[in-house]
């Protein structure tokens, strides 16, 4: 039986800032993982590496992740190192995505 | 402290206005990332899991005053008020933005700073004994070796690409606070029979994926041969080493493989050829550099006030060390806090520490591999007035050397090659082993954390080793026991099975109860137990007593 594919999400790191960003269903980066795109098979895996790659002087080191989706719809990252980046570094809380959570 | 001349000057603002084109240049696209990388590496800057990271020379770990409060103002305005001491005793900066890493250059410039080799495959900052000049088992600060290191290997023409990066070790005392032996060389300085000071040469050390304890190439080496015998290493590492596989490319693989005594003749061949061109060492070079090191003038003996206060008692014992002078002392300042991030100290603590220095200990700072503080040269008489003005700013943790005195890398808080966290695990331990008295009992400790294969966190010379890896999508602890970085450096051995990432704690737990079941007496340290009955009652402890545990 074929494997399930995991769904993936387009990742990398904003060029200037440092920032975590994620590429969107739209065509543009944002902060907001649950902005990210989905690509549900890997024809659409492939093409959405391509394009995320298209902005070498935006977003560097763009890369694929595997994504969870929720009963809500809503994609997460399926590996604790993605899950650390969408939040920051757990000895300071007031560091990193997470602070504006606090 | 040495002080830059005209060239050096000259070099690192040049370096500066180098690095803010690049910048500038990549920001607006002129220049690909694939060209930006190695230029940013090779000043320093990382791209890490959340943010860029800056990583800056402490040039064998020395500061003074001027220089850390610059450091604070860095932290202050660019930063976020906070620095990372590592383990090669710089320090890293963890969120800076890209535009802004020029204006933090221009900034170590003004106070004789700079971030040049510290990434790369390129020669490191070299590291010495943190308690050079002061301590009474040295025959020399080897500081003044590593300063004419560092002069000869910043922006060498020939070892500017090698195979990986290339990190030197000096130790100039009887007890060896520099690990040298886990370079690619280490250098101890010795006085020989005849009474000659020179260098026992020590090559092939390295921690990481491959780790290995350095075998000595020559065992006496006059002081004046040492540049053209650096280079004589080097050429035989740039020519014979590997470059075909990143893991394997490192000194010691070539060592490992070649064995030591076919490296030591290549060695020896081209020394005769480095040395007959570059000819000795000037005299008059080192008398320079020898005269900036030169000792601070220390106060005549006065009355020590007493030690009044358990606490203050109690860090006095634990954090500070006899000085060369018996009327001074060594205070190693914890950045342990219990349940705080080892080796981080805020833009606060940094002035503090400034001032301390300036005020009682001649204006000299030093930063040790172990990611503290040190103040090398403090009268005695002021040790009650330091204790206090530590104490306010929470840095009088008096467990140096103890359980909780943890190296820890940053790990995957932070880093992106890193393959699971190291802070947390610190700091989970560090909280266990809370209660001081309890630490006393257990005695000289040192546990050691990487997040990964590459080993920054030293913990293959951990007596307890603790190397995070990633299981299958699940952060997952191994452990190893018996490491030594010390004269008697040995590579830790590992125990078994790994342990969940919140199995660690009780795992040191079982260790550290079968180390004191097991003592024959509270002055057997942990480390001589282990080498008395070895591997096995521990690993009886840790995982049938896991088991039993379950069951």
């Amino acid at each position: 039986m074929a494997r399930k594919f995991q769904p993936q999400m387009a990742t990398g790191n904003d060029l200037v800032e440092g920032d975590v960003v994620y590429f969107t269903s739209v065509g543009c980066w944002s902060r907001d993982i649950g902005d990210a795109a989905l690509a549900l098979n890997q024809e659409a895996a492939d093409d959405l590496l391509k394009r995320a790659s298209a902005f070498p002087n935006q977003v560097v080191g763009v890369y694929l992740v595997g994504a969870l989706i929720d009963d809500r719809g809503r994609a997460a990252p399926d590996h604790f190192r993605e899950v650390f980046r969408t939040r920051g570094p757990s000895n300071y809380p007031q560091h990193g995505r997470q602070a504006e959570r606090i | 402290m040495y002080q830059y001349n005209d060239f050096d000057r000259a070099f690192v603002y040049e370096r500066v206005a180098e690095f803010r084109d690049q910048v500038e240049r990549r920001i607006a696209g002129a220049l690909t990332e694939a060209e930006f990388l190695p230029l940013r590496l090779r000043n320093g800057l990382y791209l890490q899991l959340h943010a860029y990271m800056y990583r800056i020379a402490i040039p064998y770990g020395t500061l003074n005053a001027r220089k850390l409060r610059q450091l604070a103002m860095i932290a202050d305005r660019w930063d976020r008020g906070y620095g990372h001491f590592t383990t090669r005793t710089n320090i890293q900066f963890n969120w800076p933005k890209l535009r802004d890493v020029p204006d933090m250059q221009q900034a170590l410039a003004d106070v004789e700073m700079h971030s040049i080799q510290t990434s790369g495959n390129c020669i490191r900052n070299v590291t010495a004994d943190h308690f050079a000049g002061a301590a009474v088992d040295e025959i020399e600060d080897p500081r003044i070796t590593a300063e004419l290191i560092r002069q000869w290997s910043t922006d060498h023409p020939e070892f500017h690409w090698l195979g990986r990066k290339f990190k030197i070790g000096i130790s100039a005392a009887k007890h060896d606070r520099a690990v040298i032996r886990s370079h690619d060389i280490g250098l101890r300085l010795y006085r020989n029979e005849a009474g000659e000071v020179g260098f026992e040469v020590m090559v092939g050390g390295g921690l990481g994926r491959t780790p290995m304890i350095a075998k000595t190439v020559r065992e006496f080496l006059p002081r004046e041969d040492l540049l053209p015998y650096l280079e004589a290493i080097l050429r035989t590492y740039n020519l014979l080493g590997r470059r075909d596989n990143k893991w394997k490319a490192r000194l010691k693989i070539l060592v490992h493989e070649a064995g030591i005594d076919t490296v030591r003749a290549h060695v020896e061949e081209a020394f005769k050829e480095r040395r007959a061109t570059m000819g000795p060492v000037r005299p008059e070079i080192l008398e320079t550099i020898a005269a900036a090191f030169a000792p601070p003038a220390f106060e005549p003996a006065r009355d020590v006030p007493p030690l009044v206060g358990a606490g203050l008692r109690s860090w006095v014992d634990t954090n500070v060390t006899d000085h060369k002078v018996p009327h001074y002392a060594i205070v190693s300042v914890s950045l342990k806090p219990i349940g705080g991030t080892p080796g981080d100290c805020t833009s606060d603590q940094m002035r503090l520490l400034a001032d301390l220095a300036e005020e009682y200990a001649h204006d000299e700072i030093r930063i040790s591999h172990e990611q503290n503080v040190i103040l090398p040269h403090v009268p005695r008489r002021h040790l009650p007035a330091i204790y206090a003005r530590l104490k306010e700013a929470g840095l009088a943790t008096a467990n140096i050397g103890l359980i909780s005195d943890i190296i820890a890398c940053p790990g995957m808080d932070y880093c992106s090659l890193a393959t699971a966290r190291s802070i947390p695990i610190a700091q989970q331990i560090a909280v266990a082993f809370a209660d001081l008295d309890q630490q006393r009992d257990i005695g000289p400790l040192k546990i050691k954390i990487s997040g990964c294969i590459n080993a920054c966190g030293h913990h293959h010379v951990g007596h307890i080793g603790i190397l995070g890896l990633d299981r299958a999508g699940v952060e997952n602890y191994q452990i190893t026991l018996g490491g030594d970085g010390s004269e008697n450096a040995a590579i830790s051995e590992k125990m078994g099975p790994g342990f969940a990432y919140d199995e660690v704690v009780p795992a040191v737990e079982r260790l550290i109860s079968a180390y004191l079941d097991l003592r024959t007496e509270p002055g057997e340290t942990f480390l001589e137990t282990y080498r008395r009955v070895g591997m096995e009652p521990f690993k009886t402890a840790l995982y049938e007593e896991a088991r039993s545990d379950a069951a």
